[in-house]
């Protein structure tokens, strides 16, 4: 079969941030990746990509708006005629920069809350109280002309608010509100006895989000997508590993997905060493995954497996140790008891401590020598991932 | 989604059409998606100014299509593509 193109890159700007929230897509060692790409270094990166077939360019962090740079990297993004999204957590965010960031032809911008009201949002995200600039960002990016998308991480803690939160995405007049179940790896798999909602609120935002979307048809989008533990079947994770979608990392290491570098025993190669043609056609990383050739039992004779290729390598790397295990999110999975055993121990659970993610708490757990887990819940969800439809 | 024939479509702040040289298709991008366009729904887009009406570009591709009956086929791309908000129904 030949290897399609990718479609998509993430460009994660600087893992450094002013938010500390304990469900953080970052690796856990972040604070041990520091040496970034510089300006020449990401513009090389994203000239590559579009010359492989990307037509549309993500750009994240941490929070990307720390690098005085972030303007002028998207101004090169939109003139290689790459879509340009940006995400933003907001606290940064001025009436003059929404105004560059327009003028550079940024396409999308979404800023991202943590609950409905002031006091959780802040709770959640920790540090600096936040809400009330994410808010004003939000009406900044408006008032300049900004496609506004909502980004809202779903946990135990938020999604009892969801009315509220669909209210103010309401409110702000954002075009699309994101409600992103949070994806169990590193950080927010750290916190998951903290996180992880029960069936009974799952099913009940999920009609929330039903009725919301029905309601608000051709005004506001809603991206609801219910969460892997609850779900009989794993996701195609980024529509199958290494087939539309690829990652480059603050310090230019590329990746088939942004939490793919919890999986130790894989080699990745870096953007300043290895053009993006090459490291998508031959690197390792790349090709290990891709398709379906790869596959165990008893995802090889299953009818779903060009459905979902066996669910995400990540999850199935952290909860079983082999990274070519059937994701155990999936209800044929040899290892389907240890989602089992997490949602009994969440419908008992009591308040559990969130961990937040500082730079004193990454450097602590990646010394401790655990596996050292990265990213995690802001991985992209199937249904809202780019992928070609027709 | 209704489609009145005097509405001016436009495309969304979020939507984009592209040609896409690598692959030799056109493509409608929006915030981390991708459509790949037939040559009908490419078509249909392009007319999207927010200036002619749904009847105009009725018109001119049905001048383009040599006649074809295509009212039915414009109104249900626009129906679609306006219910996930890529094209705007300005009256």
């Amino acid at each position: 079969m030949q290897t399609q193109r990718p479609f998509s890159l993430l460009c994660e700007l600087t893992y450094r941030c002013p938010l500390q929230c304990p469900y953080c897509s970052n690796p856990l060692d972040f604070a041990r990746r520091a040496h970034e790409l510089s300006t020449p270094e990401w513009k090389r990166a994203l000239t590559e990509a579009a010359a492989l077939g990307v037509v549309q360019a993500h750009f994240s962090g941490g929070e990307p708006l720390l690098r005085p740079d972030a303007t002028e990297i998207i101004r090169h993004a939109h003139d290689l005629e790459l879509y340009t999204n940006l995400s933003t957590g907001g606290t940064l965010l001025t009436e003059t920069l929404a105004g560059q960031l327009r003028a550079a032809g940024l396409d999308s911008l979404q800023v991202s809350i943590q609950d409905a009201d002031a006091e959780n949002s802040d709770r959640m995200a920790g540090g600096a109280p936040s809400f009330a600039k994410k808010i004003e960002a939000a009406r900044l990016a408006k008032a300049a002309g900004l496609s506004l998308t909502l980004n809202v991480v779903l946990q135990r803690q938020n999604i009892g608010r969801m009315e509220a939160i669909i209210a103010l995405a309401e409110q702000l007049g954002a075009e699309r509100l994101e409600l992103a179940n949070t994806q169990f790896n590193g950080w927010a798999l750290k916190n998951r006895a903290a996180l992880l909602p029960t069936r009974a609120q799952v099913q009940d935002a999920a009609r929330l989000a039903r009725a919301a979307r029905e309601r608000l048809k051709g005004r506001m989008e809603i991206l609801y997508v219910l969460p892997d533990y609850f779900e009989p079947f794993p996701k195609a994770c980024l529509h199958g590993w290494g087939r539309v979608f690829m990652a480059v990392a603050p310090d230019g290491t590329a990746l088939p997905c942004q939490t793919a570098r919890e999986i130790r025993g894989l080699t990745f190669d870096n953007v300043r060493e290895r053009s993006l043609q090459k490291i998508w056609f031959e690197s390792e990383a790349f090709c290990k995954f891709r398709g379906t050739d790869w596959l165990p039992e008893p995802c090889r004779s299953c009818s779903r497996k060009e459905a979902d290729f066996g669910g995400c390598r990540c999850q199935a790397f952290l909860l079983t140790g082999e990274a070519a295990a059937t994701d155990p999110a999936c209800s044929l999975a040899p290892r389907h008891d240890l989602v089992d055993r997490a949602l009994a121990e969440t419908e008992a659970a009591t308040e559990a401590q969130l961990i937040y993610r500082t730079a004193n708490a990454s450097l602590r757990i990646s010394e401790a020598g655990q596996p050292i887990g990265s990213i995690g819940s802001r991985r992209r969800q199937t249904p809202k991932l780019p992928g070609p439809r027709e | 989604m209704n489609v009145a024939d005097a509405a001016k479509p436009r495309l969304t702040a979020k939507a984009r059409l592209k040609w896409d040289a690598v692959r030799q298709k056109h493509l409608l991008l929006f915030p981390e998606g991708v459509l790949l366009l037939n040559q009908t729904a490419h078509d249909v887009l392009a007319l999207c100014d927010g200036r002619r009406s749904v009847a105009e570009i009725v018109q001119t591709l049905a001048a383009q299509y040599r006649g074809a009956a295509i009212d039915a086929d414009v109104k249900a791309i626009l129906s679609r593509l306006a219910e996930k908000s890529f094209v705007a129904m300005d009256n």
